[in-house]
């Protein structure tokens, strides 16, 4: 059994010393510190992702094509109709960029690479990941998809300039010759393909780790949460991305070598890309919020000092949303012209989704009802999730009805939606997570003003910046327009001073990080939250040894979660 | 050129009936101009007000337990995990909620994506009459416009290019004897030589789609190179027009006037700026402005349209019929 081995080796290394800079970040193969990896690649990548979004919110300010023209003038010298072309399609560029590094670069890398490498071994009582090697080529693989990506921007793509520019969501024939001849998109294919092995060899590595290297006693029903969430997430990636990369490489193919897929002229159909895209990308969404949603129960039963509520419930809404999650995927194509009777199928599918989630809120309030709540940093950033992951969820309700998504299919009420339950959901469960672990990672105290601070201004400016956005959605907004009429400009408006506070507050955290480590406040204790915090990696030293369990803990109480 | 100028004295001179665009500040949607729409606003109200109350419920039960079970109003924290009752309560009770909107949902679903048959919505309203079930042919005359059906479908092709539509009217053949088709360019391009005054700026084109008010429209979307989608809030309708494919969708307007759409599937760089201009008025000005189109002066013919006579005004052009 090579796993025994490995802890055995480990046993051996009873002196806890480090290998060499080089060694120890290029060549790691430890799981926390590839988890630090992951988590500075997604600080990375998310300043790219949150700066595109900026131009976004800068470009749509106002009505009328403004900065984008500017950045065309004055960077690339164009002038006239050349430079409102370029302007066009660079904006085209920055929407499917943006979504395409904050979804596969920054939300994915954190919640999964990022915090569930560092504590998924630590909360199920495992020395390291199953496979630490293949640990360390899932991230360094993330890293080339995310260079790939970047050089996509900057090489042809279509008839207006550098780089692809037709949404994430890739569609054919707009993503085929036909709309974008240059490499750009060939790179981006590859990109995916690249990020998505890593996703795979990722997601093994947690199902193999979790199935197999709990704690003596450490039955799968009395796993923690977050370790569930993982699991799910992981079951989520290994079936969900082949099935992209089946629909890439026909796209690939298509591109370069004469197939005809997704060509009509050919025999081929664009729908059944879709079809391939939406039955990885429907699950990729729960894919970004389970974990959130793990960490949230964590969080909320550690400050609530009580366990968490309907423990069994919690588990299995989530393996019943990722179930329920593979069947529903063509709510996202309601417009494509698909038989009324299908039709009405996916919108039953799509609202019994409904239940399980509800099932999860609803524990989360009880969890807390009779508690003693401690409202810290963490706190807060989980009550914050379970407000707008509610106002979200709410409208995913609305929308899974395809009469009146008919209205509101590729406006800014979905751009509003999705935002709510991604930009509000999974990135809020992602700053509760750091905040709530940051000391255990770290060894050092956060700034609880900064960290409030931050939340405060965070809260306030998301929801300015997206509430507005039902309303234009509503009036009939369509999403990636780089200009419009004027009957938008108020609400456009008040979008984008959202984005100014969500900017000061993403200003605050970066200080509160260079804070944090200028003034070095030492953890005093491994546990700093008291006795609501019952998961093994509490009973670790902060930052805990290099490596951890050398000799298993035993599990014997139902206290694992 | 010449088509331009035409066409943008034509919006200046405009003074529709009914304008449908984007109104800024408002918070809904735009003013309902089918049955389809009306169904959809009536819907989403409902809906609107149970995930409202859900999205209530939740924030009083968050704000209760913050302040009731906050550390300093509660010492000692119970330690309770299970409660079957509750737990079998939050299950069962949102999902009648939702067995409540599909009930409302699918009929909805339903009539908007079924293309009516006419014939029979036309025997069905005939047989009631015949029956003397006045209550009865009010509730299905509602839904379904037999004077309408009688007269049968306007058809109507739409066909999206990269950046604008081309509309065929299938069952009117011009002069030379195809179907009437044209090519219909949004005014406004983003550019800083955009006309100024050229009807609402993105929205405006240069020939509009023209459709008879209370008649059944039959439209067919599809693609010449990418995908996009024809789509007008005022109707509630959006529809795919997909390469190598035929989307079918219907819609019956009532009200002239202009209605305002746009494209609302990625295509491109002027994805923003293919706009959707459909001019509903009535069926004699409508014949006027196919007699003028099928001599192929598609200026001419825009003019004819360029104000949107109301139902009871429209002597003049019910004259010349």
């Amino acid at each position: 059994m090579p796993m025994d081995e490995i802890a055995l080796d480990h046993s051996h290394d009873a002196h806890d010393h480090k290998p060499g800079f080089v060694t120890r970040w290029f060549f790691s193969t430890n799981h926390k510190d590839i988890g630090t990896l992951y988590l500075v690649f997604a600080i990375i990548a998310g300043i790219v992702g949150y700066s595109l979004s900026g131009l976004i919110r800068w470009e749509l300010a106002a009505p009328g094509i403004g900065p984008m023209l500017w950045i065309q003038t004055t960077f690339f010298g164009l002038e006239g109709d050349a430079a409102i072309t370029a302007a066009k399609h660079f904006y085209n560029v920055v929407i499917s960029y943006h979504g395409l590094v904050m979804i596969f670069f920054m939300v994915m890398p954190a919640l999964i690479g990022g915090f569930g490498n560092w504590f998924v071994p630590l909360m199920i009582g495992a020395p390291d990941m199953a496979f630490p090697r293949m640990n360390n080529i899932s991230f360094w693989l993330t890293v080339v998809a995310f260079i790939l990506a970047c050089i996509s921007m900057v090489v042809p793509g279509g008839p207006g300039g550098n780089g692809f520019g037709g949404g994430w969501t890739l569609y054919p024939p707009l993503s085929s010759t036909v709309g974008h001849p240059g490499p750009s998109m060939d790179l981006l294919i590859l990109s995916l393909h690249t990020a998505g092995i890593a996703s795979i060899l990722g997601a093994i590595n947690f199902i193999v780790t979790i199935l197999n290297m709990r704690a003596p006693g450490m039955t799968i029903h009395k796993m923690p949460l977050f370790a569930w969430s993982i699991l799910v997430t992981a079951v989520l990636l290994l079936l969900a991305l082949p099935v992209l990369a089946g629909a890439l490489t026909m796209l690939l193919t298509d591109r370069n070598f004469g197939s005809q897929f997704f060509i009509p002229n050919g025999g081929g159909d664009p729908v059944m890309f879709q079809h391939l895209f939406w039955f990885f990308g429907h699950p990729e969404v729960y894919i970004m919020i389970l974990p959130a949603f793990g960490i949230v129960s964590h969080i909320v039963s550690t400050f609530s000092k009580k366990p968490i509520f309907g423990y069994l419930g919690m588990a299995y809404a989530m393996v019943s949303i990722g179930v329920i999650g593979f069947v529903v995927w063509a709510h996202h194509m309601y417009t494509v012209g698909m038989n009324v009777d299908l039709k009405a199928y996916f919108v039953a599918a799509t609202m019994v989704i409904a239940v399980p989630t509800g099932i999860k809120i609803f524990s989360w309030i009880a969890t807390m009802w009779g508690g003693s709540i401690h409202f810290t940093v963490p706190m807060l950033w989980a009550i914050g999730f379970i407000f707008l992951f509610t106002v979200g969820g709410v409208t995913g309700v609305v929308l899974a009805n395809a009469g009146v998504d008919h209205a509101l299919h590729d406006t800014y009420y979905v751009v509003a939606h999705f935002h709510y339950v991604l930009s509000l959901g999974a990135v809020f469960g992602l700053f509760a997570g750091w905040y709530y672990w940051f000391e255990k990672m770290y060894g050092v105290k956060y700034n609880s003003v900064l960290a409030g601070l931050h939340f405060w201004l965070m809260f306030i400016g998301s929801n300015v910046l997206f509430f507005p956005q039902h309303f234009l959605g509503l009036q009939g907004m369509p999403r990636r327009y780089i200009d419009y009429n004027e009957g938008f400009t108020t609400w456009h408006y008040v979008s984008s001073i959202g984005y100014a506070i969500t900017l000061v507050a993403t200003i605050i955290f970066f200080i509160s990080i260079a804070e944090a480590a200028i003034r070095r406040r030492k953890a005093t204790s491994g546990n700093p939250w008291g006795e609501g915090a019952t998961t093994l990696e509490w009973t670790l030293p902060s930052p805990p040894p290099f490596h951890q369990y050398n000799e298993l803990p035993v599990v014997t109480t139902k206290g694992g979660h | 050129m010449r088509h331009l100028t035409a066409a943008l004295s034509a919006c200046l001179l405009a003074a529709p009936a009914w304008a449908a665009l984007p109104e800024d500040g408002a918070l809904n949607f735009q003013p309902a101009a089918t049955r389809i729409a009306e169904r959809v606003h009536e819907f989403h109200n409902v809906l609107l007000w149970i995930i409202t109350l859900i999205t209530a419920l939740v924030t009083v039960l968050l704000v209760w337990v913050m302040i009731r079970y906050s550390k300093a109003a509660n010492k000692t924290p119970r330690k309770f995990s299970h409660n079957t009752t509750v737990e079998v309560i939050w299950t069962v009770v949102p999902a009648l909620i939702l067995v409540g909107i599909a009930s409302l949902s699918f009929p909805n679903l339903y009539y908007q994506n079924v293309t009516p048959n006419l014939g029979q919505i036309a025997a069905t309203s005939k047989a009631l009459l015949a029956e003397g079930k006045t209550a009865e042919h009010l509730a299905y005359t509602k839904n379904h416009f037999p004077d309408a059906a009688e007269k049968g479908f306007v058809n109507v092709k739409i066909q999206g290019n990269q950046w604008n539509w081309t509309y065929t009217y299938m069952d009117i053949q011009d002069e030379t004897g195809s179907a009437l088709e044209f090519v219909s360019n949004g005014l406004h391009k983003g550019r800083p030589t955009d006309p100024v005054d050229a009807g609402p700026r993105n929205l405006a084109t240069d020939y509009p789609m023209v459709i008879p008010a209370g008649r059944y429209i039959r439209y067919y979307t599809a693609a010449a190179d990418v995908i996009h989608a024809f789509a007008v809030p005022a109707f509630a309708i959006k529809t795919d027009a997909i390469p190598g494919r035929l989307n079918e969708g219907w819609f019956l307007v009532d009200e002239p006037g202009v209605y305002y759409g746009q494209c609302s599937e990625i295509c491109g760089i002027d994805h923003a700026f293919m706009p959707i201009e459909v001019r509903v008025v009535t069926q004699a000005q409508f014949d006027r402005w196919v007699e003028i189109m099928k001599t192929g002066d598609f200026d001419a013919a825009a003019a004819s349209v360029r104000e949107v006579a109301a139902l009871e005004t429209d002597t003049q052009f019910a004259s010349t019929n």
